[in-house]
């Protein structure tokens, strides 16, 4: 499992790359909550990157719902996008697809949550 | 063994409304349209093989209470919810009121929908009947004296003329009790709960119910996952869904669909039955939850297959 994370202007964009289950749950956490710390509106929004993540197990999902927890009372923005198949059957199945703002890809969301930071990413 | 259902409601006991039975029939009669359908052998035909079972039947409203049959003259279950009374009334049906009846009874913990069925339990008005009441909390007497006691119930605890007897269980501890090996595992859950494995012929059933498995601790997942090690049946309690698991109702002290088929794979178990239900679910959600789960059993297959029920009053498991 691998986190990485490019910055467009006031937009995070956080990759996961690899397999989520309990064996490598915590060690996600500690590589994505750094990522939302200054998480608010106008600032570090964060687009979360699935299209490389293979599968989450409820282990994955509760730290994502932990992430979720940790940006609303600031009304920050933390949103999915390009989910594979499998790990969106996932959510729906968990009704994680009510906790998270999904979009069908990075550009999407970033025209949602930044028209500035969609230009960026537009131009490279 | 046997597995039979007598009670598969989770909190609360739950019935069909006026209008629920209404809306199964008119469901029925719209499959039914265009169908020559002329003799009682061909309608029970059409019900049983061509309606889904969310129309053609219901998943029940009794509170928990799962019957083990071995072959022994003497009863086996685990919990006293409302469905306990079902199963007594089956057993007068089958047996008569003849005497002495021995019942072994294994508790997750004492909470109402857990021995709410007890006062109603024909079977403890017999005199020459034995009822053993197993499990691992201290307050266990006390939580069956106060519920069968004024204001609650008319009929005080010492007038039930059957001999009743309380035998306190070790966590962890296996022992042999009414032909079955038995072991004893805490769970999380409010005042704590236990769930039991048990093993007979060579056959594993582990009873998982009112348990909140968070899966975010590696080490107690290990530990549960050894606990329903090559089980050939898991009943499991699958109340809410991951989401609400998670989230609003975080220690509530119950768990997910999504996490049963996680530690039963994990387990390599063979079969898992969806149990607990939640009691505002109608049976089509119920249904709907059981077709969610056996796809993410699909889609999650890792070699090792997983079969997987839903657990409904009346349901008998051959193990």
């Amino acid at each position: 499992m691998q986190v990485s994370a490019v910055r467009y202007a006031d937009v995070l964009v956080v990759a996961v790359k690899g397999r989520i289950d309990y064996m490598n749950a915590e060690e996600f956490k500690a590589a994505l909550l750094p990522h939302l710390v200054n998480c608010a509106p106008g600032r570090d929004q964060v687009v979360l990157d699935l299209s490389r993540l293979e599968y989450v197990s409820s282990a994955g999902l509760r730290v994502l719902m932990i992430a979720a927890k940790e940006v609303r009372p600031r009304k920050g923005r933390l949103v999915a996008v390009s989910l594979q198949p499998v790990v969106r059957e996932i959510f729906e199945i968990s009704r994680f697809t009510l906790v998270f703002d999904l979009f069908d890809s990075v550009q999407d969301a970033l025209r949602a949550l930044s028209p500035k930071a969609a230009s960026m990413s537009h131009t490279g | 063994m046997r597995v039979r259902f007598w009670g598969t409601r989770g909190s609360l006991p739950v019935s069909l409304s006026a209008e629920d039975i209404k809306g199964k029939i008119v469901e029925a009669l719209i499959a039914a349209a265009g169908r020559n359908l002329k003799t009682r052998d061909e309608i029970e035909a059409f019900v049983g093989r061509d309606l889904p079972f969310a129309i053609s039947h219901t998943y029940g409203g009794n509170t928990s209470c799962i019957e083990l049959d071995i072959g022994s003259d003497e009863h086996v279950l685990c919990d006293l919810g409302t469905g306990v009374r079902l199963f007594g009334l089956d057993v007068l049906a089958r047996k008569g009121p003849r005497t002495p009846r021995t019942f072994h009874v294994f508790m997750s913990h004492l909470h109402w929908d857990h021995i709410m069925g007890f006062p109603f339990f024909p079977h403890a008005y017999l005199p020459g009947n034995r009822i053993v009441i197993y499990g691992c909390h201290a307050g266990i007497e006390e939580a069956f004296r106060r519920q069968n006691a004024a204001p609650c119930f008319p009929v005080d605890f010492s007038r039930l003329s059957a001999k009743i007897e309380f035998v306190k269980l070790e966590p962890g501890r296996r022992v042999r009790h009414a032909g079955l090996d038995v072991t004893p595992k805490l769970q999380q859950h409010s005042g704590d709960s236990y769930s039991y494995r048990f093993e007979h012929g060579g056959k594993v059933v582990v009873y998982s119910t009112d348990a909140e498995h968070k899966t975010d601790d590696v080490a107690s997942t290990h530990e549960v996952v050894e606990f329903f090690r090559n089980a050939d049946l898991v009943i499991f309690d699958a109340m809410y869904s991951l989401a609400d698991a998670v989230s609003v109702k975080e220690d509530w002290g119950h768990s997910s669909n999504i996490v049963g088929v996680e530690l039963c794979q994990h387990a390599r178990a063979r079969h898992l039955c969806i149990y607990h239900h939640e009691p505002v679910y109608s049976d089509a959600k119920i249904a709907s939850v059981l077709q969610e789960t056996l796809r993410l059993e699909e889609i999650t297959r890792t070699g090792h297959t997983l079969r997987i029920s839903s657990a409904y009053d009346g349901l008998e498991i051959a193990v």
